[in-house]
């Protein structure tokens, strides 16, 4: 079952995937996919994503891969949903999309067993978790202001179960920017794979449902410019689309001063 | 202003104070290359909060833990692009708040196995926000006092923090910032009651315990 939250009409439904690009309410309900606004597919907890989780990445930032997992967190604020926008500050230089498997947690967890950790798993779906390479320091490095901005992790729009992944370890990951595709990668290169994160993460804190993994992305970066419509895409999970925005269009109705420069 | 909760995202900051900087030394080599520019923001998760009167266990391997006495901002409405001059109108209460570590002399990478271990934040209930120019934290341990620190030495005050990190992250009512940390807090170990006190408006406290034995582990139904 793939499963989505939307807004419609005033209200938040919980949606399910039906024929012909459209979603399926509660209440029997169809709606094109188009006419919906997607918000992230579970109200989510905390929220784990992880650096250079791919070999072939992490030589491609010159990095040697980790000895354990590099996990930074991020906020409530980053998470958007499907065919939103993310803002494209005016004093970056280097802003990149990363295609993630994301890992919703649907039990409460702690010291999981390496054998039994996907049974702590709700399901799969798509993020993309942008980065913004200016603001990069080596201070509890990805810093929050490269990776926790407002509406920088675009994520959905399902939420596949679990059981309908039977190997979350071999899944296609597909970037497209303006229909090119741009970076290309399988989660069967994943250094740590998702038990090993699980029971990781579990041994030192307990994991509980709507928590998310954000498992981390394969070589192929690109500088995404404003305009630029970033499509996310993971076998048998779901299609992510994003688009890139500058300051003048983001804050074209804003009250407040232009964006600070630093 | 409606009273607020504690109920949302912690986060906190490190080397903002003279003595942390003073104290970590030169920043222009490896792996730092410079001084922090930004804010150097942490995130505790929800795992980690307790109230006073926890008792929190050692994490498995753990002889002590950092003591991290600071102060929190509790948001009392959406806060984004504040400007210093009124960024503490978004403000309505302060916590006081240890921010427990495993030690880590490395700011380098994120801190999340010795940051976010169930209970490594002990936290208060919400106050009336106090003049923060020159509170003093106080920390003590089985009753001797181990530190004590002035928000008079915080390199970003609490205004500045807040408009600096409201310029590229919302901070949603509930929320707490925390103002910083020392660099190598005391230090306190298993059987250690804490104590964390600024005269005048509160106190904190908590106790440390030795690992917990196997019973709560595994996947809960």
């Amino acid at each position: 079952m793939k499963r989505g939250r939307i807004a419609y009409q005033g209200a938040v439904h919980q949606v399910t995937q039906a024929t012909d690009r459209r979603v399926r309410l509660a209440d029997g309900r169809l709606l094109n996919e188009s006419e919906v606004d997607w918000l992230p597919p579970v109200v989510p907890g905390t929220i784990f994503a992880l650096g250079l989780n791919y070999a072939d990445h992490a030589r491609e930032l010159a990095f040697k891969p980790p000895e354990v997992p590099l996990v930074f967190l991020k906020g409530p604020n980053t998470p958007i949903g499907h065919r939103a926008q993310t803002r494209r500050p005016a004093d970056a230089t280097y802003m990149h999309y990363e295609c993630e498997l994301a890992v919703v947690i649907g039990k409460t967890g702690y010291r999981v067993a390496k054998a039994d950790a996907l049974d702590l798993v709700a399901g799969y779906t798509v993020a993309n978790d942008y980065a913004i390479r200016d603001y990069l320091e080596n201070y509890y490095r990805p810093n929050l202001r490269v990776k926790n901005r407002d509406g920088c992790t675009p994520i959905g729009p399902w939420l596949v179960d679990r059981d309908d992944v039977p190997n979350p370890m071999a899944l296609a990951l597909t970037t497209r920017v303006n229909d090119v595709v741009t970076q290309q990668g399988t989660t069967a290169d994943m250094i740590f794979d998702v038990a090993t994160l699980i029971e990781y993460l579990s041994s030192f804190m307990t994991l509980n449902p709507g928590d998310i993994i954000l498992t981390g992305t394969p070589e192929g970066l690109a500088d995404v410019k404003a305009g630029d419509v970033v499509e996310s895409e993971i076998e048998g999970i779901c299609s992510l689309q994003s688009t890139i925005v500058d300051d003048r269009r983001f804050f074209a109705n804003s009250e407040k001063r232009e964006a600070r420069a630093a | 202003m409606i009273t607020q909760n504690v109920g949302g995202t912690v986060y906190g900051v490190i080397l903002n104070d003279t003595v942390s900087l003073q104290k970590i030394g030169a920043l222009d080599a490896p792996p730092y290359h410079g001084a922090p520019k930004a804010p150097a923001l942490y995130i505790k998760p929800a795992n980690t909060r307790v109230t006073s009167g926890a008792s929190v266990t050692l994490p498995r391997g753990a002889s002590t833990l950092e003591v991290g006495a600071t102060l929190g901002l509790v948001i009392g409405r959406a806060a984004a692009r504040l400007d210093a001059a009124n960024a503490l109108d978004a403000v309505c209460g302060v916590v006081l708040a240890a921010d427990l570590s495993l030690p880590h002399a490395s700011y380098y990478r994120p801190a999340i196995r010795e940051k976010c271990f169930d209970g490594s934040l002990p936290i208060g209930e919400v106050l009336p926000l106090p003049d923060l120019s020159a509170l003093v934290l106080t920390t003590e341990i089985d009753g001797k006092i181990v530190d004590q620190r002035s928000l008079a030495e915080l390199i970003r005050k609490p205004a500045q923090l807040l408009a600096d990190v409201s310029e590229f992250m919302t901070l949603a009512a509930g929320d707490v910032l925390l103002v910083g940390v020392r660099y190598q807090a005391p230090q306190a170990g298993k059987g250690s009651r804490v104590r964390i006190s600024a005269a005048g408006i509160g106190s904190l406290e908590f106790s440390i315990a030795a690992e917990k034995d196997a019973a709560n582990t595994g996947v809960k139904p």
